[in-house]
């Protein structure tokens, strides 16, 4: 309650400033270059229209290409189809929509003009390259651990791609979040760059790993929870959440029960990231666009250096009552009939799962997530694993969106919750309304 | 590959072959790579068709293609054609269109891509027999709305685009109406097409599937 009373007082206090200050704030905007996108430099002086001279060995550009996939940039500053890194994918957070920029080298719409130390400024500061303040869907709170070395190396890489022209799709974000007052009040609350420091008393390839998930990896921008303002609440701690608008969610790294890896052996938590499913995981959602994108890229050492740190992280213990009631006697049957009729080709009689293709539903933690969202989402629009280098023919989960109604989704998931040993609460059909209204696939 | 492409029965069918009800089109024996144009075109926002999207998007090219290979290898026997549900005078048009086209409006008979038989041929140019009535209707009316775009340059935009709503009705009502020839008259399209049309001979990726 606390924090929703604070939100509406934060609401009402940037309305009025913002109403106060609109005189300074059309000077200040003028100033930094007037209605351009983020991530495109104002025009300037002749001399500033001169391209900056880069020079790029082959190792930066190797290095560069390397850390481009650590951190997926190609995943939001790609659309669907589109040119790479050439930007246009829509952002959706509570406040509108941020669209990604060009990241190309292309002169007049992509980063033609930047150096490397305006580079630096958008990865360490979160500001652009003319000192406007940059919206965090670009995941500056983690990217601000980057070291100089790798933002230049990234950079570096950026300036290697072929220049695409494609001019930046302006946010829409709502007002008062679409002013540069509430990103400065924003930041003046939720942002400290913030330079990365090893802990002496760890070992080297669990600061490594500490190093790629906090900072390039930008974990925390969905395993971490959010304030109401967006901000991450102990990023360090990917203790989870509900990923706003997105609706998935992305469970605690740090809770055995959720996702958590602590009692996990490293190599099978190596095989996740790289392959995307392991006997008992197959990742799914926003996390098949990580590992496709990017995890499976991973050297074997910093995959192993990932694992090392995840393993490491503080247990949450207990957060969840264990006891919950059994579904009723009719639930379970009509849930169990469904079962047979659409689930136990694949997943089994007795939810043992077939062949390494279809993955066991008895004791498989994200049946009993204690949030069933991602499950009725699964139900609902299906999916594939991702095609990696290691598992390159995924099997995949058809969409019962169009075949099954509410009710009987609710049955079956709450059989499957409460069989062969499982034991989560019950759904009703209000549950899965919930999650297919909320938002259709896509 | 026939358990990694149970997904794909939900709605296509078994073994792609489609079911009774209307909508989802037949896969099972067609071209491979009109599979894989529709495949990376779903993926890449080209066709629009969300939950298609949503399936196809964490995969690479070499998959697509092994899935296009899958599903051109289904040889089935095909259900007899549904009878048509609409006057005489319509389905008389429709066969004009489909066989001989309107020289008058520069409408080309569909059977002058589409191959004598309308069977398609080659690894690219589909048939158009075996289709769901309203999934015929459905696609042109994409290409006419920009909401199906293949590659450049798009000769069924062109064509849709000359097709009044009747036409298409008419033309619909016939293809859906006629029986499937056996496979050996398919492979009766003879290149080039009358119209440059886009994706024709796109690469696939060399990749091997289990």
């Amino acid at each position: 309650m606390r924090r929703s009373r604070a939100g509406r007082w934060w609401a009402v206090a940037l309305a009025t400033a913002a109403a106060l200050a609109l005189l300074a704030v059309g000077i200040l905007w003028h100033a930094a270059g007037g209605l351009q996108g983020p991530g495109v430099a104002a025009t300037g002086t002749a001399a500033a229209l001169q391209p900056v001279s880069h020079v790029q060995d082959t190792g930066t550009v190797q290095r560069g290409e390397y850390l481009a996939r650590l951190g997926n940039c190609m995943g939001c500053h790609t659309a669907a189809g589109g040119a790479a890194f050439a930007g246009g994918r829509g952002i959706e957070t509570p406040f509108g929509t941020v669209y990604a920029p060009n990241l190309t080298p292309d002169i007049g719409t992509g980063l033609g003009r930047w150096t490397a130390d305006d580079f630096w400024g958008a990865m360490h500061h979160g500001k652009s390259r003319d000192g406007r303040l940059l919206y965090p869907a670009f995941p500056y709170p983690s990217y601000t651990y980057v070291t100089r070395q790798d933002a230049d190396d990234l950079f570096g890489y950026l300036r290697s791609l072929p220049a695409v022209e494609q001019a930046n799709r302006p946010h829409t974000l709502r007002f008062p979040f679409s002013t540069p007052l509430a990103l400065a009040a924003w930041r003046t609350l939720y942002f400290r760059p913030q330079a990365w420091a090893a802990d002496a008393a760890r070992p080297p390839e669990w600061n490594r790993g500490a190093y790629l998930v906090q900072g390039l990896g930008h974990c925390a921008a969905c395993h971490a929870p959010r304030n109401s303002w967006g901000a991450t609440v102990d990023a360090a701690g990917l203790r989870g959440g509900m990923m706003p608008v997105q609706n998935w969610l992305a469970p605690s790294l740090a809770a055995p029960e959720e996702a958590g890896v602590s009692d996990w052996p490293v190599d099978e938590i190596v095989s996740l990231l790289q392959t995307g499913q392991t006997p008992r995981a197959t990742v799914s959602g926003p996390m098949a666009e990580v590992v496709f994108g990017s995890t499976q890229y991973l050297r074997a050492e910093d995959a192993r250096a990932m694992a090392v740190y995840l393993q490491s992280l503080p247990v949450q213990a207990g957060r969840h009552p264990q006891e919950v009631p059994a579904p009723h006697a009719a639930v379970m049957e009509r849930g169990r009939a469904v079962y047979a009729s659409r689930c136990a080709q694949c997943h089994g009689d007795a939810g043992q799962g077939r062949d390494g293709h279809f993955p066991a539903l008895a004791g498989n933690r994200a049946v009993n997530l204690h949030n069933p969202a991602n499950l009725v989402r699964m139900v609902l629009e299906g999916g594939y694993a991702p095609a990696t280098t290691g598992n390159p023919w995924p099997a995949g989960m058809p969409p019962f969106n169009q075949v099954l109604g509410d009710e009987d989704i609710a049955a079956v998931l709450s059989y499957v919750r409460n069989a062969w040993g499982n034991r989560a609460a019950a759904l009703g059909a209000i549950d899965v309304y919930r999650v297919r209204e909320r938002r259709a696939p896509g | 590959m026939a358990p990694r492409m149970l997904a794909c029965a939900a709605c296509h069918g078994k073994e792609g072959r489609s079911t009774p009800e209307g909508y989802f089109p037949r896969i099972a024996g067609k071209p491979v790579g009109y599979l894989y144009n529709q495949l990376q075109n779903f993926r890449d926002g080209r066709r629009n068709y969300a939950p298609m999207a949503h399936l196809l998007r964490h995969m690479t090219d070499a998959y697509l293609w092994e899935i296009a290979s899958y599903f051109a290898a289904q040889d089935l026997p095909y259900p007899p054609a549904a009878a048509a549900k609409v006057p005489a005078s319509t389905l008389d048009r429709g066969a004009q269109l489909a066989l001989h086209g309107d020289a008058a409006r520069g409408i080309p008979a569909c059977a002058q891509c589409h191959g004598p038989a309308l069977a398609g041929g080659g690894s690219y140019v589909p048939g158009l027999l075996g289709l769901p009535r309203d999934y015929i209707n459905g696609q042109i009316g994409a290409w006419k709305a920009g909401q199906r775009r293949p590659h450049a340059p798009d000769c069924m935009a062109r064509v849709a685009n000359a097709l009044t709503p009747e036409d298409i009705g008419a033309v619909s009502a016939w293809l859906s109406a006629q029986a499937v020839p056996p496979p050996s008259s398919t492979s009766s399209v003879s290149l080039p097409l009358p119209w440059p049309c886009g994706g024709i001979g796109a690469a696939a990726p060399m990749k091997e599937a289990p």
